[in-house]
């Protein structure tokens, strides 16, 4: 047992043993959060650069909390889109930053499997804060905690996820790591937002209708829906959107009675998600935003484990 | 577990030194006032809670017990090829004006113990720690001693002391392994 | 200029050959195909012992980069790679800079190949001018200064009207209208196939539906103005389909496929490997077991490699901003002998399909080893074993899917005009 990833790109490549110890990690991680002095002394010296091309102010500054509460520097980068266009190159970009002797680089990219790129590219430690439609698996492994907090286990429990799964790589990490985990995942969207074959990618099950996903599900996760999809070919307009893929308190009552309700934000209140739900009872969205730091503590701690045993 | 090597220390012998060791901190900070024990993981938290469990029965009034998670303050922590599973750290009550009794099962280099330290340092601002350990075998690489040992046993650095646990986490012997 | 091949297996499916014979060049000509021929004088004798003596293999469909992106490829280069591969005739696109939309550049590449090449080159003129999808190029002067036919290859030509206004056109020319069938709408921002792959990648796909549509449009339209059209790079099921209608109902269409779409599915795309994105992309299993059924039954006329030839700067980057295209040359042999093996062609269907048929569709007088044709010969070596490096590759570019690995098959003697212009060392 240990965690032998130099990378950590997407819960594809991980193995079930190696999400139970990211996530029992990140449990015993939480409890630096709630002291006085959270702050551990273990990456003291180490340097941690997150390189965002594309702005997020939540996950760079989760990642950034969970560094520092590790005691690592971090830097942050955020090359804006124009110049990285117009000038340089992401490998000559990260082979500049690696030239300043980062032992983490964290990186958002809107192309997916860039990580992989880079990762050919430069001996640091990589780990993927989002690429395009591909993986997003810090949000992965903080859903997986937050499910697992309140259940006690991940195994035989459904998950629905609805929304724009096609352009989602929050429904990609969730479907890979809560499958790899023994839960049965139910997917509902217009169908112009379900991608093709995604059922091979475990247990999974498309739905026709919300209806049907939602149906007795243990968890419901909403995804984003992207404003500027409306109007273009994907959907009509956030209206009949929110009519047939909200999450409103009529229709979460198809869920079980202590069904816990996600969403990895920002939240478009009254389009994919009612008011009275977000803030309601079974809203966990503030418990994902409080493991997100735990769980990105573990993901640093466990890629910065030295040299990989041959 | 069967593991080869020289019982050094009985089952009986483990009970008679905590029961001594449980007089010891009485004696030393007369009675159980503003007093908790915490235990290093995880040999250490067993022990601890052994010791709890002597002073009730003398004092009649039962000590918290915490547990702390060293991992995280290592200073090895390059060493290893790849990191070591974090486990939990629990004090479920403040270090302010306490007087904590550090509790392990074998003293060794003292890195163990200053990791323990900065560990409880950064839960509060206690007002003394004091070291109880089953074992002291020697070879200190820090300027640590410890306040209550059960056994001073002599080692070489190729050796190995092994508290053994049973199912419930009762120590049953300490052994020696060449 | 003088040779004799000699105890090779000739496999001429312009006269119906398969069989152990020699072959007598002189002047740079065939003289004959027969047994126990004797050497002209001054000859140089070639001992095929092993080996398949064959037309010179042709493909109809490259990308030389010269005139103006010569950092990837020139027309040196280019044909070095052809020569290496076997191939003694290429017809190569017009996406050059300038494009090849008036004599003058038609003129330069010709002029050049003959000079330093070592090829025959035949180059393709554009539709419209600039491949701007506007208005037609002046496709008589093209025709003229030796353009082969006309494709603006790397883009469709969007407008409906006109593209049959060109296929119209091309007719009273006598010029050959090559189609690269894709629906622009429907691709999108694709960069991959679309289907389970592209799905677990996170990557935008490009459905097949965007080529069968325009397949189909382009069919209908040759069908509608009676004119002949040959559809470039087929890669879906539902074009094979649709072509394999067209032709039952008489339509003068013919077609090509490259040795990827048979050789490869969307899996090679997994790593996110840039030298497995090209337009079109890989499909998927079904497709590349259609694709090789058009092979089998004729629907899909010719092998074409579509040779794309990119710096390594344009492939070793992200996957979305890379270039798409492979360099193909050196590899379309070794490939396409494996259908023989997997008994989806004949040996004599597979040279049909490599020198025959295309040097019949686009009217070049080559492919056949009839006395008195140009000697363009190809000796293949069926058995040689080699493996696929960036050093050993004559392109000057090195993005093929097939580095590092083992290839059985390939050419031994590429022999241009009588001349050898390449030997297997």
């Amino acid at each position: 047992m240990g965690f032998k990833h130099k990378d950590i790109i997407a819960l594809r490549d991980l193995t079930k043993e190696d999400i139970e110890l990211l996530i029992s990690t990140a449990e015993s991680m939480r409890e630096i959060n709630s002291r006085d002095i959270k702050k551990v002394p273990t990456l003291r010296g180490k340097t941690i650069i997150n390189l965002f091309y594309e702005s997020s102010t939540r996950t760079r500054t989760s990642f950034e909390i969970a560094a520092k509460r590790l005691s690592a520097d971090t830097v942050n980068i955020s090359p804006s889109t124009s110049s990285a266009t117009k000038g340089e190159t992401l490998a000559d970009t990260a082979l500049n930053l690696l030239a300043m002797k980062p032992d983490i680089i964290v990186m958002r990219h809107a192309v997916s499997g860039s990580h992989y790129f880079l990762s050919k590219k430069i001996p640091c430690s990589i780990i993927n804060a989002g690429d395009g439609a591909h993986e997003h698996p810090s949000q992965g492994l903080l859903d997986m905690l937050t499910i697992k907090d309140k259940f006690g286990r991940l195994d035989g429990l459904k998950v629905a996820i609805v929304g724009d799964i096609t352009h989602s790589r929050v429904a990609r990490s969730d479907i890979q790591g809560l499958t790899k985990m023994g839960s049965h995942v139910f997917l509902a969207g217009p169908p112009t937002m379900v991608p093709p074959g995604v059922e091979k990618l475990g247990n999974v099950t498309v739905c026709p209708t919300m209806k049907e996903a939602i149906q007795d599900a243990d968890v419901v996760i909403m995804l984003r829906i992207q404003q500027e999809r409306q109007g273009k070919t994907l959907m009509p307009n956030a209206r009949e959107y929110s009519r047939y893929f909200g999450l409103n308190p009529e229709n979460l009552k198809l869920a079980k009675p202590d069904a816990m309700v996600m969403h990895p934000g920002p939240i478009n209140r009254g389009v994919e998600m009612s008011s009275y739900v977000v803030d309601g009872d079974q809203s966990h969205i503030l418990k994902q935003v409080e493991n997100g730091v735990a769980v990105r503590m573990a993901m640093l701690y466990h890629v910065c484990g030295g040299e990989l045993a041959e | 577990m069967a593991t080869e090597g020289t019982v050094i220390l009985d089952g009986a012998g483990v009970k008679r030194a905590l029961t001594r060791i449980a007089h010891e901190i009485l004696e030393k900070n007369k009675g159980v006032g503003g007093l908790v024990l915490v235990g290093i993981r995880t040999g250490g938290v067993h022990l601890a809670h052994e010791l709890a469990d002597r002073l009730a029965e003398i004092e009649g009034e039962k000590v918290p017990v915490g547990a702390v998670d060293i991992t995280l303050y290592r200073d090895d922590i390059k060493g290893h090829a790849e990191h070591l599973p974090v486990g939990k750290t629990e004090i479920p009550f403040t270090l302010e004006g306490r007087i904590v009794v550090l509790v392990d099962d074998v003293l060794y280099t003292g890195r163990t113990i200053r990791a323990a330290m900065d560990a409880l340092m950064d839960h509060g601002r206690p007002t003394s720690i004091q070291l109880a350990v089953l074992v002291d075998r020697g070879h200190r690489e820090l300027p640590i001693r410890a306040d209550f040992v059960g056994r001073n046993v002599p080692t070489s650095r190729t050796e190995n002391i092994q508290v053994m646990f049973d199912a419930i986490n009762k120590p049953t012997d300490v052994v020696l392994q060449k | 200029m003088n040779l004799l091949i000699k105890n090779g297996r000739v496999i001429d499916p312009s006269q119906g050959i398969d069989d152990m014979l020699d072959v007598v060049v002189e002047k740079g000509v065939v003289k004959e195909v027969g047994k126990g021929l004797k050497a002209p004088a001054g000859a140089e004798t070639i001992d095929a012992a092993g080996k398949y003596v064959v037309p010179g293999l042709v493909d109809m469909h490259v990308h030389l980069r010269d005139p103006g992106l010569e950092y990837k490829e020139d027309i040196v280069s280019g044909t070095r790679a052809a020569a290496a591969g076997g191939f003694t005739s290429v017809a190569c696109m017009p996406n050059t800079k300038p494009v090849i939309d008036n004599k003058a550049v038609a003129n330069y590449i010709i002029a050049k190949a003959r000079a330093e090449g070592f090829a025959n080159v035949f180059p393709i003129g554009s539709i419209t001018y600039g491949s701007h999808g506007e208005r037609l190029a002046e496709m008589g002067e093209l025709k003229e200064s030796g353009c082969v036919a006309v494709s603006d290859d790397g883009k469709p030509v969007v407008n409906s009207e006109l593209m049959r206004r060109a296929l119209e056109y091309a007719r009273g020319m006598g010029i050959l209208v090559i189609s690269h069938a894709e629906d622009l709408a429907l691709v999108g921002e694709g960069v991959m196939n679309e289907g389970f792959t592209s799905t677990e990648l996170g990557l935008k796909g490009i459905p097949s539906a965007g080529e069968d549509i325009a397949t189909a449009r382009d069919v209908m339209l040759a069908e509608y103005t009676s004119s002949p059209l040959h559809i470039a790079h087929v890669s879906t099921r539902g074009a094979v389909r649709i072509i394999r209608e067209a032709k039952a109902r008489g339509v003068k269409v013919t077609c090509e496929t490259a040795p990827h779409y048979f050789s490869l599915t969307d899996d090679a795309v997994r790593g996110y490997n840039t030298n497995a994105k090209m337009n079109p992309p890989l499909r998927e299993a079904d497709d590349v077991a259609a694709i090789k059924e058009g092979l089998k039954d004729g629907t899909i006329d010719t092998i074409a490699t579509d040779h794309a030839p990119h710096h390594i700067d344009e492939k070793d980057v992200e996957f979305n901003v890379a270039l798409n295209g492979i360099v193909g040359l050196e590899t379309s042999l070794p490939l396409s002998l494996k259908l023989v093996e997997e008994k989806v062609l004949t040996l004599s269907q597979l040279i049909e399909k490599m020198a025959g048929n295309p040097a019949r569709i686009l009217g070049i007088g080559r492919g056949t080893l009839k006395a008195g044709a140009v000697a363009d010969i190809t000796v293949i070596d069926p058995a040689v074993e080699w493996t696929v490096t960036g050093e050993g590759l004559a392109s000057k570019s090195k993005n093929s899917p097939w580095l590092g690995e083992q290839m059985k098959g390939g050419a031994a003697y590429t022999i241009l005009g009588g001349k050898v212009v390449f030997k297997r060392q």
